[in-house]
């Protein structure tokens, strides 16, 4: 079973990336390879899903083993409402954890900003809070934050915080250095320059951060109720995975897993657009190819 | 004429050790147009942003011999040096926004400038839409709307092709008699500063230091016709043997 979960991730991994090629502004092409795009990959992916369908038929592999991706599709209809209202779960904890870590993360960049001393006295600290398994500082949080649904936030927060803090005191520290000394030489203010300058200079490399935590908050979160359970009445995905995993209902499982990899092509979907809109006329990353 | 700035024996050493300038003497007098000619790598550069107050002088002193200048001076770089998320016109409201200028009040000012340097019709345009002579037009026109009592130009149009060179030579010169205002034009084109500028001071290498000046004087007007003129063909020949000393 293990090898076929394996497998089933390796899929969605796939399907995951093919996607995000599709929905990546910075990579547009000509009409033909635009339908080529989005043709080749389906073409793949349901070769792929007759055949595993086909294996499953042939060798009359129960659905307790690997379940054909019809029945999938069925448990997933079936259980479609009970398990959109697990994913609502997960999803809040995600989009919270993603918030606050476009708040705080932001905050701390331009802190940062501020002062070298404060950058070089701090910048260690995010890091370690980075490089440590979310896993292993998990049950400590579950400890220390009473409500279930805040220490999975904040499991959820640490994962997703980093490459925003990361990104954006890159960015804001990256401005034309002709355009800081203009503003030197018209007077301005710290607030002037941070407000003018640093900040929309910093937003591209902001926006590519949100990109990826966004992706690292719903990562978080499913790994943050992997540890800690279900606390409550509310569960969300993760634990609907493991309660599936233990009753050997891997129909569920896959239509969970699906749900999940749904769920995070459609967050990425969603902050490219944003940062597309953002930068719409100015930044190379959202301009259209000249051809 | 009266003097605007005196600079008297100034020096810049970097931390690496290099001595970009040694004792360099000039007098800027108002209302000139004075063009600062040398090698790549004299330090012409290096005095210009020592001008501007964007570097502190390692010798020497400057006398400002205007009160409250800073603030007045405008720059404009080797690039345009533009905000590429901002449209054009809030590019050249930028000096005047870092002033507590409100827009509705700016906006008469940035109207005439646009026109002034060709650009009215743009200023909705974003930096990246327009051709790279407009983007300096644009950077003129951002250190103009202050209406600067020093404008320094540091080889601004040295990235430019021929003829958009010539032509914003020539736009530049109505600017600076439109205006009024004293400017500093460092440049490596002897043909640039003697068609531009009312006085040259040539600059040596290593370290950089003034090693000699001419005054230029034409009688007729500058334009397309004075390039191809014998007194324009002399001056030039005279500064460039002046450049020529100035680097052996």
């Amino acid at each position: 079973m293990r090898d076929f979960l394996r497998l089933a991730q390796f899929v969605a991994a796939m399907i995951a990336s093919v996607f995000f090629h599709v929905f990546d502004p910075a990579e547009r092409m000509s009409e033909t390879w635009r339908f080529a795009r989005i043709a080749a990959p389906v073409v793949v992916g349901v070769t792929f899903l007759l055949a595993w369908e086909a294996v499953v038929w042939v060798n009359d592999i129960p659905p307790y083993i690997l379940p054909g991706p019809w029945l999938v599709a069925e448990t997933l209809w079936r259980d479609g409402p009970s398990l959109m209202g697990s994913l609502l779960v997960t999803l809040k904890i995600t989009l919270a954890a993603l918030a606050a870590a476009i708040v705080i993360g932001g905050l701390l960049a331009i802190l940062f900003a501020q002062s070298r001393l404060l950058e070089l006295s701090l910048f260690p600290y995010a890091v370690i809070l980075q490089v440590t398994p979310v896993v292993a500082i998990a049950p400590l949080i579950i400890i220390w934050v009473n409500n279930t649904f805040l220490s999975l936030l904040v499991c959820a927060w640490i994962v997703a915080f980093f490459p925003i803090v990361a990104n954006t005191t890159l960015g804001l520290n990256s401005a034309d250095r002709n355009l800081v000394d203009l503003f030197r030489l018209y007077g301005a203010s710290r607030w002037q320059a941070l407000r003018y300058l640093r900040l929309p200079s910093a937003l591209p490399l902001f926006l590519a951060g949100v990109r990826i935590s966004g992706g690292l908050a719903l990562i978080g979160a499913v790994v943050a109720e992997f540890v800690a359970g279900t606390g409550g009445a509310e569960t969300g995905l993760a634990s609907r995975i493991l309660e599936a995993g233990y009753r050997l209902e891997i129909a569920r499982l896959f239509a969970a897993l699906l749900l999940l990899s749904l769920t995070g092509i459609g967050i990425f979907a969603v902050l490219s657009w944003v940062s597309r809109l953002l930068l719409a006329h100015w930044h190379e990353s959202a301009l259209p190819t000249e051809d | 004429m009266a003097e605007l700035v005196s600079i008297a024996g100034i020096g810049k050493s970097f931390r690496n050790g290099v001595a970009a300038l040694a004792g360099v003497d000039l007098d800027v007098t108002e209302g000139e147009f004075l063009s600062v000619l040398g090698p790549s790598g004299c330090g012409k550069s290096t005095l210009l942003r020592i001008i501007a107050g964007l570097m502190p002088p390692s010798a020497g002193k400057l006398d400002w011999h205007a009160d409250g200048i800073s603030g007045r001076i405008g720059f404009v770089f080797q690039e345009p040096t533009l905000m590429p998320w901002a449209k054009v016109w809030d590019n050249v409201y930028l000096p005047l926004r870092l002033q507590g200028v409100e827009r509705d009040a700016a906006a008469a000012r940035i109207g005439d400038i646009l026109a002034a340097v060709g650009l009215q019709g743009f200023e909705q345009a974003y930096p990246r839409e327009l051709s790279g002579g407009m983007r300096m037009r644009v950077s003129i026109a951002r250190a103009l709307v202050t209406e600067p009592r020093l404008l320094l130009l540091d080889e601004p149009f040295a990235a430019l092709d021929e003829i958009t060179r010539t032509k914003l030579n020539e736009d530049l010169l109505a600017l600076w008699r439109r205006h009024r205002c004293t400017v500093v034009f460092v440049t490596h084109s002897v043909f640039e500063s003697v068609f531009l500028s009312s006085r040259i001071v040539v600059m040596g290498k290593r370290p950089g230091r003034v090693t000699s000046e001419v005054k230029v004087d034409f009688s007729g007007p500058r334009d397309a016709d004075l390039r191809l003129s014998a007194p324009y063909a002399e001056t030039c020949r005279a500064v460039s043997a002046q450049l020529t000393r100035a680097m052996t």
